[in-house]
């Protein structure tokens, strides 16, 4: 592993260069490489899968990046997809393994949002996202880690055990995707299904050096997502490159009549539109100079800035936006979020299912049921969220909250007139030091200063790799508006395609 | 306004059905205040007139036809209970 900072123009040379080796393990492909390989009868989906499962006994141990694999069950579905395959079926994600984040309902497996409230629970069916990928004929390999209940930044918070960042162990793959984020880095699958209500997709895909995206709220089907914060969560893929990205959007996209806030609109072919084009020309590109303030670390920005020139050099014409409201987002978030979560989590009673201490009589066995089966920061946040919304207190704090979130959503609307995407980093920083933040809740909160507000005004973004610093990888965040999925995948998949960082993989593990 | 006293503490946890340590009150008095300090800042914005956003989407009521669709089964919706009898959840008497 060596700390790349290069110039653009080198690395567009290397890329023309180095042709990619085609004597790759099974595990390290992309999901269009290896769909290439299975439709020319190259590889069976049970070898990509064996494959697969023997890189995940070699490296779970250093990465912990899932809470559990299901491997039976994984040759099991891949036996299943050479059969539909050889009865003449073909879909993009047919015979492919992907891992699920564990706060995504997986019918007859054991799905458990990181929290020892749901040690134990089995559903009985699946979410809409897992339906389709089984439909589309995916290998479900494990259910990666993540914090308890979707709840952190650093996926220090799962109440079974911190992931390791693959390109140095001793740090945070980011959260709370961060075992989707891993796995994928460390080739432990070759995609995976993160939520995110913050950041948690685009912050672990920076810190772990692969393509995050984060759908437009509405975009795809929240049914089955254990619910955090029900107005700004979200599903989307997590991949070792935009293409991968595109694919599974694709698959996972759709109306559905069983989530209240689905978007019914047409699902594009992204993989199609993304490629439409060989350059950015007539691309606007937004840079808004309110993120580009104290707080971003030096070497970020710079691998920022050079970004931003390649995207420049690629025909994009780059515009100087003003966010103005941008300061105010992490408490609206954190505001809103708690008290969205609070309301969710009141559920969680130890009755129906997952945990339950008894405690004398049934109140108390509410208390202590809540008491021992949630974690610090889901405490935290619940006890937070219920003060926002407490009489007294509800006008002062959540209602306003509100109310500045419709000046968020203001400052994006005048913003989107004038481009049609915009740029900014993930993260003020790279990945830290496990244990670093834990402590100190507001420090951790503010490092989610460039994600929070897509979720705040429901906007998609990506985060690709655009370079590394302190030998850790650096994501570039590209936001789109409302269904503007297509123009920032193109966006991301020309850059990708003018640069190399996306090839550069951990080292030994 | 935002420094939270113990009793606050215990009230919120109360209102969220927790019991807390007395280490966990006084952790979550200290980083519960600091966070609210910190959103502090929202009053310095004047939202005089502006409507509050509750969802990033315009939402609309969602209906669906009205037909008879098979709900899950009984023992399926009972496999994950702490305690179950029949087809119920078992739980202590709430009234005496």
């Amino acid at each position: 592993m060596k700390p790349v900072l290069e110039c653009g123009l080198c690395w567009i040379n290397a890329h023309r260069l180095v042709p990619l080796e085609d004597t790759l393990e099974l595990y390290s492909l992309t999901i269009h490489a290896a769909q290439d390989k299975l439709r020319q009868g190259e590889i069976t989906s049970v070898e990509l899968t064996e494959s697969v499962l023997e890189r995940i006994a070699v490296v779970e141990k250093k990465v912990q990046a899932y809470i559990s694999v299901q491997q039976d069950l994984a040759l099991q579905m891949a036996r299943f997809a050479d059969e539909r395959r050889a009865a003449g079926e073909d879909n993009p994600l047919l015979g492919i393994p992907l891992a699920v984040k564990d706060a995504i309902i997986t019918q007859g497996v054991p799905t458990t949002a990181g929290s020892a409230m749901l040690k134990n629970y089995v559903p009985p069916f699946d979410a809409t996202a897992v339906i389709k990928l089984r439909q589309a004929g995916a290998v479900f390999v494990g259910k990666t880690n993540t914090d308890e209940f979707t709840m952190g930044s650093s996926t220090e918070y799962s109440a079974f055990h911190p992931t390791n960042n693959p390109w140095n162990l001793s740090r945070v793959p980011g959260g709370s995707s961060g075992g989707s984020a891993a796995a994928v880095a460390a080739a432990e699958t070759l995609g995976a299904l993160g939520t995110d209500t913050g950041g948690s997709i685009r912050q672990p895909a920076s810190f772990c050096g692969v393509v995050g995206l984060k759908p437009t709220y509405g975009r795809v089907s929240r049914y089955g997502l254990i619910a955090h914060g029900s107005s700004l969560d979200q599903i989307g893929p997590l991949a070792k490159d935009v293409e991968d990205a595109a694919m599974l959007l694709t698959g996972l996209a759709g109306y559905d009549f069983r989530d209240s806030t689905s978007i019914n609109a047409p699902t594009p072919d992204y993989v199609a539109e993304m490629k439409q084009g060989d350059n950015l020309k007539g691309l606007r590109i937004g840079v808004p100079k309110e993120y580009f303030v104290g707080g971003l670390e030096a070497g970020v920005e710079t691998i920022i800035r050079a970004a931003i020139e390649q995207l420049a050099g690629l025909g994009a014409e780059i515009i100087d936006v003003s966010l103005p409201n941008t300061a105010y987002g992490i408490p609206v978030y954190y505001i809103i979020s708690t008290a969205e979560a609070s309301a969710n989590l009141s559920r969680y009673d130890g009755v129906r299912y997952g945990l339950r201490r008894d405690g004398g009589d049934m109140w108390e066995t509410f208390r202590q049921t809540r008491q021992v089966g949630f974690g610090p920061e889901v405490k935290r946040r619940i006890m937070l969220g219920t003060y926002a919304l407490s009489a007294g207190y509800y006008d002062a704090y959540y209602l306003k909250a509100q109310q500045v979130r419709t000046l968020l959503r203001r400052d994006f609307e005048q913003a989107f007139e004038t481009v049609d995407v915009m740029v900014s980093p993930v993260a003020p920083g790279v990945a830290f030091e496990i244990g670093s933040k834990v402590d100190n809740p507001l420090q951790m909160y503010l490092s989610d200063v460039y994600t929070v507000t897509l979720n705040l005004v429901g906007l998609c973004g990506i985060s690709v790799p655009c370079g590394f610093w302190d030998g850790m990888p650096v994501g570039l965040q590209i936001i789109g508006p409302a269904l503007g999925e297509s123009a920032i995948l193109r966006t991301a998949y020309q850059y990708e395609q003018a640069t190399a960082w996306h090839r550069q993989k951990p080292g030994e593990l | 306004m935002a420094k939270l006293s113990l009793t606050e503490v215990e009230t919120i946890a109360e209102l969220a059905k927790l019991t807390l340590t007395d280490a966990e009150k006084k952790m979550f008095q200290e980083q519960l205040s600091a966070i609210l300090d910190y959103a502090e800042m929202l009053q310095q914005v004047d939202t005089t007139g502006i409507p509050p956003t509750a969802s990033a989407i315009p939402l609309k009521n969602v209906m669906r036809p009205d037909e008879v669709r098979l709900s899950l089964p009984t023992e399926e919706a009972l496999a994950n209970a702490p305690d179950a009898d029949e087809a119920s959840f078992r739980v202590r008497a709430v009234l005496d």
